[in-house]
């Protein structure tokens, strides 16, 4: 994709066409307790440990709605810039499947919690508005594990009854790639609000991929289909990329799209239909006679609103005014709730606009390699801001701040003690370094005699001595100056 | 709105009970005569109504965030027709 200017197309035979994606992002509420029972959230725990009789849909059992979710999903709204609506209604969606024990989910139908808003996207080329159509709660399913044995399924309901928000985005995005920017600011915002974890490999943030490809030009949305239940970003892309060619083809081919659910094979890397889903789309929803509406006090959201804090969007503004970072830069710096406090303690400490560049380069680069998150950093804060410093005081150079670099990784020690230790300080004496200079001038009288006479590249050579006699410690800015002063005498 | 045997058999497919055909036969006209009793209502003008979810002026009852339940997997269990330790077991049910 080019840098500065949108080009996701498909190229069919007679026609060019795009790609129209709306995404339905379900993301577990981070909470302690479900929805609407006592039982914990937690991940990982012994199958069929975390279930209540109400999770089992045992009879008689009455779900009672669980406060926090309900301001979690509220929160949520306020940081999608969304309408939070003071009535709504939960609704059962009735289906048949062995891990939902009520055959029917608590969901919302036609009164969501939350109303419209929106995302926004930085792309390479702009920045762009996505819009949120609802936000609305709902039950999760539990799990059905089909091998651990090869004649039946296992069902472990642990997860039956979590608290979801269904996120549902208008038909806005239009290449993988937004749908890249897109997922992960969704889930920035929500990491930065606590309401979820984001954390893809535990199942927490999943998404439904509507697809649906046009002629460029046409005013009508095709037809789409629907790519069920994808759990990572890499995969949503390719279910697209994949989806969207296949539709093509068939428009190619003169033949009708079907709305249908579709299934992602993770392993073929194609969608095909879920046949087995069709008259299981008669949902027949109704509304829950368990459960009241849900009514919200103006003076709730609020108080809601007040304490929320400071989201990505204003984060990044605030960087570049009182950072003077630029767009790139900030946008990376804001992007995790980590990432961006370990760069304002850093910015606080040491050189803001240099801070910036060692963190983006050597420190992303070294925690990529390993694995880590910035929270499990092996450099503190406070060190790396005292690298940053002995780099931007001219105490060390460019240099050796990398070799700094990976002892502090190893050892976990401040820079000030290992530039001590191990005796790297700059050589920024004038004097010694003239009396360096000099010496490996006199050595080389060839080259010296080559360099006067036109020969400039030379220059490269004679600091590259320089380096190597006082391995790597002399001040490069006084090397340049006083060699450019030695070799004109 | 007439309930034809074929929506009849479509309806009680998605209820998972089985109705054979005297059987849809009789339901049709059951509750086709229910329906219609029903429809009445439908004389009324409800354009500007908004759906009544409930009659009680009441607000949702609410709990807080805390854990107060599970860790009963054995009483959970106990009723199903097929399980072993830890699990449910149903027929292999996969796409």
């Amino acid at each position: 994709m080019s840098k500065d200017k949108f080009d996701y197309f498909i190229n069919g035979e007679k026609a060019k066409y795009e790609v129209i994606i709306g995404l339905e992002v379900h993301a577990q509420v981070h909470s302690n307790s479900k929805l609407f029972s006592g039982s914990s959230t937690k991940f990982g725990a012994n199958p069929n440990d975390q279930v209540s009789l109400v999770d089992s849909a045992f009879p008689g059992m009455l779900p009672v709605i669980n406060t926090e979710c309900v301001k979690q999903a509220i929160r949520t709204g306020l940081g999608l810039n969304a309408k939070i609506n003071n009535y709504s209604v939960f609704d059962r969606k009735n289906y048949f499947y062995a891990d939902l024990p009520q055959g029917y989910q608590i969901s919302q139908y036609k009164n969501p919690i939350v109303g419209e808003g929106k995302v926004l996207l930085d792309m390479p080329y702009g920045s762009k508005e996505i819009g949120i159509e609802r936000l609305h709660l709902e039950q999760d399913a539990g799990k059905s594990i089909h091998d651990m044995d090869p004649s039946n399924t296992y069902v472990d309901l642990n997860r039956s009854g979590i608290a979801l928000m269904e996120i549902v985005s208008k038909p806005d995005l239009r290449s993988p790639e937004e749908v890249n920017a897109y997922i992960k600011k969704l889930r920035s915002i929500m990491r930065y609000l606590g309401t979820c974890d984001g954390n893809m490999q535990e199942g927490s943030l999943r998404a439904d991929v509507n697809v649906s490809v046009r002629k460029i030009g046409d005013k009508k949305l095709g037809t789409r289909c629907e790519i069920k239940n994808v759990n990572s970003i890499k995969f949503m892309q390719m279910a697209i990329q994949y989806e969207a060619n296949r539709q093509v083809q068939l428009l190619d081919e003169g033949k009708k799209i079907d709305q249908e659910t579709r299934l992602f094979d993770t392993k073929k890397n194609e969608t095909r239909s879920m046949r087995s889903k069709e008259d299981a789309h008669d949902y027949r929803y109704f509304p829950d006679p368990d459960l009241l509406p849900l009514k919200i006090e103006q003076k709730l959201i609020d108080e809601l609103k007040k304490s929320l804090p400071e989201l990505p969007d204003k984060k990044k503004e605030r960087f570049i005014k009182e950072y003077g970072l630029n767009q790139y830069e900030a946008t990376v710096l804001v992007s995790e709730k980590e990432i961006s406090n370990y760069y304002e303690k850093v910015a606080k400490l040491s050189d803001k606009k240099l801070a910036a560049t060692w963190m983006m380069g050597d420190l992303f680069a070294m925690l990529n390699e390993k694995g880590l998150d910035i929270s499990n950093s092996p450099i503190k804060a406070e060190n790396f801001a005292e690298l940053v410093q002995s780099i931007k005081s001219g105490e060390i150079s460019g240099r050796i701040a990398k070799e700094v670099f990976e002892i502090m990784i190893e050892s976990g020690d401040n820079p000030k003690k290992i530039i001590e230790s191990k005796g790297m300080k700059q050589e920024s004496d004038p004097k010694e370094l003239e009396k360096m200079i000099n010496e490996i001038l006199s050595k080389n009288k060839d080259k010296v005699d080559q360099y006067k006479t036109g020969k400039e590249k030379l220059f490269g050579f004679f600091v590259g001595q320089v380096m190597k006699s006082s391995s790597g410690k002399a001040n490069p800015q006084l090397t340049n100056e006083i060699l450019k002063k030695l070799l004109k005498s | 709105m007439p309930l034809d045997k074929e929506k009849i058999k479509q309806v009680a497919k998605l209820a998972r009970i089985s109705v054979d055909e005297g059987k849809a036969n009789n339901l049709s006209k059951d509750l086709n005569s229910i329906f219609k009793f029903i429809e009445q209502l439908n004389e009324l003008d409800t354009e500007k109504v908004e759906p009544l979810t409930s009659i009680l002026n009441q607000s949702l009852r609410s709990r807080n965030d805390e854990i107060s339940d599970g860790k009963i997997r054995e009483k959970i269990l106990k009723n199903s027709p097929n399980k072993n330790e830890e699990f449910f077991v149903v027929p292999k049910v996969v796409e």
